[in-house]
């Protein structure tokens, strides 16, 4: 999960940036700053919320880019919101690697737009001048003034501006004030590159003079710039090891040199003496820039968190809160869910009647569309739970999530920040695995990630349904402790495998949870629909590609190969059941002796496949489905789909299935909501859903050849189990691969998954079938 | 002068850092994040389950985990 660099430190835009002159090509604009210092919305004000959304190449960090509103030649680029420079999250990585131009497909910034929240100008100071101190011409948007205003401080920016070096524009992002100023001094820095500063404060002399040795090094190694060189420098000197092994071997030795003379000349360390000393100066530089109010007494963010952190209000409130968000979740996605299948519904009955009958059709309607609705279905849901990521993390909310939650995850050896992402997975996967973002520590998010999918998500929920309806004894109690054990038995097999993998594969120490708790804020509703939006398309676009292809060959796979004497079997069947009905038509017209049943007679058109089947009368129509449901299993079964079942049949018997569960597990892993369908044409019961009467009484009569019946509450159990575990969703498989960038995972978290699924089952089952629940 | 370390702290006690150990990772993000020698810092509250902590340090929460918060020297203030 690193991002490809460049082989060399040589920054490739570094060098053109004198040649050219500015205005002839794309300025681009760099925004920087701390998470949660209202950096999007002043992107998002900056840009007129016209940008894109892709990835970094090779990583998983979000890029966004757009223009600046009514410049096309000026670009803005957000950078992902980090604490310091010191890359520590493949997000803190980037930022870095940016404004060093050391990334191959993002070329170094022209200038950097930094915003600070001015309630907590330290912090956000410690970035802000790292930044500045790599000599890229620099803006700092001094936001949430108003805030400060609001408390009775005063914030005095000219003389934060000459203390820094670089201009300082008063901003409140969400009531779009200063952003004009803003831009006019950006647009500014285009034609004015030379508004460079170098450093304003000095570490201990001995760190000082072990900057410009290193920096020296750094400059011979290809550094193009000065400033540049000695900000790495002091980047690479707080680091005190090396990160990453992109440094060529002659700067490695120099820092290694450098470590060992601070550390004979002083006490402490590299890393202490730069950051505190950093800190230091910033404390002096905030007492001589603000003149701080009377204490106004707790924020509202205090007052409330002593509610929403409370002891037992803040734990029932958050109870309170999931529990919303998978009411409205389903309340809220259900009927869109079920527009959508009617539409897709419509869009396959267009088809049938636009194309001809045969393998066109087919592919169209049972591949593509199916394929494509198999996407689109969960769209609703996924965007649902997007908008509540999005309003939970805006808010502030999320972080105090975390902060309940991390006493559990600690547990399992996972970090506060896995609990929303896990929680997530109950409605649909997809998200949570998207969610998992927030994580740091890429350990973590694997194992969070890994995990994930076991969660009983609600494309689960039909194949419950259907089993518990069809074959589970007992009333509605017994059915709903049933359908419970299958969701515990999720979160359960999730928590001890994340447990497993943080002390075999994943080894390594628990993470160190050291996160900020931001100040609530009101949701703002462009941000989050646009956040929403992006990521929700994100699954289209990545997800929904492979899913459409996977849909495809298992279209295959249960219709290939065909077979004309078989066709031709089932197609004279038909015909004899037309030729019945011409009979009798022809027969009654006799009968009648008018002239125009010798019209009629003439209008009878001599193929049989052109008269429509909506022509017969009820009982022949019935006859001739029957056919057709007939012809459809028998196909099934010869198709490659059914002679893998027929093959798979020894291994999965005994977990109690037969070749026919077997197809409809095979056809599952496009995902898992197909065995309803699945099983609806294996038993001939033409097209099913899970409310399907027909299709519970033909499971209640399935048999073993030799007469025992097929779903036993037990096989049902055996069966429900391997769907609990199982990893049968080609969208979570596309999604993890690209969020791991690599098949390794998604083929290592489907292999474990099926060995889970088989032996779950195969202990239910054989357990099962030595204690009492065999006899039922 | 009475040392000892931040997760030892009651809620609403304060102290003044002196120094930072534990692993050269977490110590570097610890002081980034503010948590330098020389900085005060308060304990808010405890998270509902006892742990992590929620604490204040140059003018913001932080939470960190007793096992994070045992790193951390200071004297009571």
């Amino acid at each position: 999960m690193t991002a490809k660099h460049h082989t060399s430190l040589e920054s490739p835009a570094a060098a053109p940036l004198a040649a050219d002159p500015p205005a002839a090509r794309n300025f681009t604009v760099a925004v920087a700053g701390n998470p949660n210092c209202g950096k999007t919305t002043i992107f998002n004000a900056l840009t007129g919320l016209r940008h894109k959304v892709g990835n970094y190449s090779g990583v998983t960090v979000e890029k966004k880019e757009g223009a600046l509103a009514g410049e096309p030649g000026v670009r803005i680029l957000d950078l992902p919101g980090t604490y310091s420079l010191s890359p520590r999250s493949p997000d803190e990585e980037i930022a870095r690697e940016v404004l060093l131009g050391r990334l191959e497909d993002t070329p170094r910034p022209d200038a950097v737009l930094i915003v600070i929240d001015a309630c907590n100008l330290e912090r956000n100071l410690f970035l802000a001048t790292q930044i500045i101190e790599l000599g890229l011409p620099a803006v700092i948007a001094c936001n949430m003034m108003d805030r400060v205003e609001a408390a009775g401080h005063r914030l005095d920016l000219n003389k934060l501006s000459e203390a820094l070096g670089v201009p300082v524009i008063r901003t409140v992002g969400h009531r779009k004030e200063g952003l004009d100023e803003l831009r006019r001094v950006l647009l500014q820095l285009r034609t004015n590159t030379k508004a460079r500063r170098r450093r304003s404060w000095t570490p201990a002399p001995c760190v000082e003079q072990q900057i410009h040795a290193l920096a020296t090094v750094l400059r011979r190694s290809g550094f193009a710039d000065e400033t540049a060189a000695e900000g790495a420098a002091m980047l690479l000197l707080s680091e005190g090891e090396p990160v990453g092994n992109h440094l060529p071997p002659q700067v490695r030795e120099a820092l290694a040199d450098s470590l060992i003379r601070i550390g004979q000349d002083m006490a402490g360390d590299a890393a202490t003496e730069l950051t505190a000393g950093r800190y230091t100066w910033l404390s002096e530089v905030v007492d001589g820039c603000l003149t701080r109010g009377r204490d106004s007494g707790l924020s509202l963010t205090d007052r409330l968190d002593r509610v929403l952190t409370h002891k037992v209000w803040g734990l029932i409130l958050f109870a309170a809160m999931m529990a919303g968000m998978f009411l409205s979740i389903f309340s809220l996605a259900v009927p869109l869910m079920e527009a959508i299948e009617t539409g897709v519904a419509y869009a396959a009955e267009l088809v049938n009647r636009l194309v001809p009958e045969g393998a066109l059709r087919g592919l169209l309607t049972d591949g593509v569309i199916a394929g494509v609705g198999n996407v689109i279905v969960f769209f609703p849901q996924i965007c649902i739970l997007f908008l509540f990521i999005g309003l939970l993390e805006d808010t502030g909310y999320m972080a105090r999530a975390a902060f309940l939650m991390d006493r559990i995850m600690n547990r399992v050896g996972l970090h506060g920040k896995s609990f929303i992402p896990l929680l997530s997975s109950h409605a649909c996967a997809i998200p949570g695995i998207m969610a998992t973002r927030t994580i740091e520590n890429p350990r973590d998010r694997l194992v969070t990630i890994l995990v994930a999918p076991l969660m009983s998500c609600s494309a689960r929920l039909p194949v419950y349904t259907v089993l518990i309806g069809a074959c589970m004894p007992g009333g509605a109690l017994v059915k709903a402790g049933v359908m419970l054990a299958m969701y515990g038995l999720g979160i359960v097999s999730a928590l001890s495998m994340a447990t497993l993998f943080k002390k075999t594969l994943l080894k390594g120490p628990t993470p160190a949870f050291i996160m900020e708790l931001p100040p609530y804020r009101m949701p703002r509703p462009s941000t989050i629909l646009r956040v929403m939006w992006d990521r929700s398309k994100l699954f289209l676009q990545r997800a929904g590609t492979v899913i459409l292809a996977i849909t495809i060959v298992l279209w295959a796979m249960m219709h290939y190969p065909l077979d004309t004497q078989r066709t031709a079997t089932y197609e004279s069947q038909r015909a004899a059941v037309f030729a019945r009905w011409f009979a009798e038509t022809r027969a009654a017209s006799h009968a009648d002796g008018s002239h125009a049943a010798t019209h009629e007679h003439k209008a009878i058109p001599p193929v049989v496949s052109a008269v429509s089947l909506a022509d017969l009368p009820d009982n022949l129509q019935a006859e001739i489905q029957e056919i057709n449901n007939t012809e459809a299993a028998d196909n099934l079964r010869n198709s490659f789909g059914g002679r893998l079942g027929h093959m798979i049949e020894p291994l999965i018997r005994p977990l109690g299935f037969d070749w026919r569960i077997g197809v409809g597990i095979i056809a599952s892993f496009a995902a898992r909501e197909v065995f309803v369908g699945t099983m609806g044409i294996v038993f001939s019961v033409g097209e099913a859903d899970e409310e399907s009467t027909a299709l519970r009484d033909q499971l209640q009569a399935a048999a073993w050849p030799d007469g025992r019946p097929l779903f036993t509450p037990l096989a049902a159990v055996s069966l429900m189990v391997f769907y609990v575990l199982a990893c049968q969703c080609a969208s979570t498989i596309a999604v993890v691969y690209r969020e791991t960038n690599s098949w390794r995972w998604p083929l290592f978290m489907f292999a474990y998954m099926s060995v889970l699924a088989f032996t779950g089952s195969l202990v239910v089952y054989q357990l099962g079938s030595r204690l009492i629940l065999g006899h039922a | 002068m009475l040392t000892t370390t931040l997760d030892q702290l009651a809620i609403g006690e304060s102290g003044r850092i002196t120094a930072i150990a534990g692993a050269a990772d977490v110590r570097r993000r610890l002081m980034e994040m503010g948590l330098t020698p020389g900085a005060t810092v308060r304990v808010v509250r405890f998270a509902p389950l006892g742990d992590p902590i929620d604490i204040e340090v140059r003018g913001y929460h932080l939470s960190l985990r007793k096992q994070e918060a045992g790193a951390v020297s200071l004297t009571r203030t």
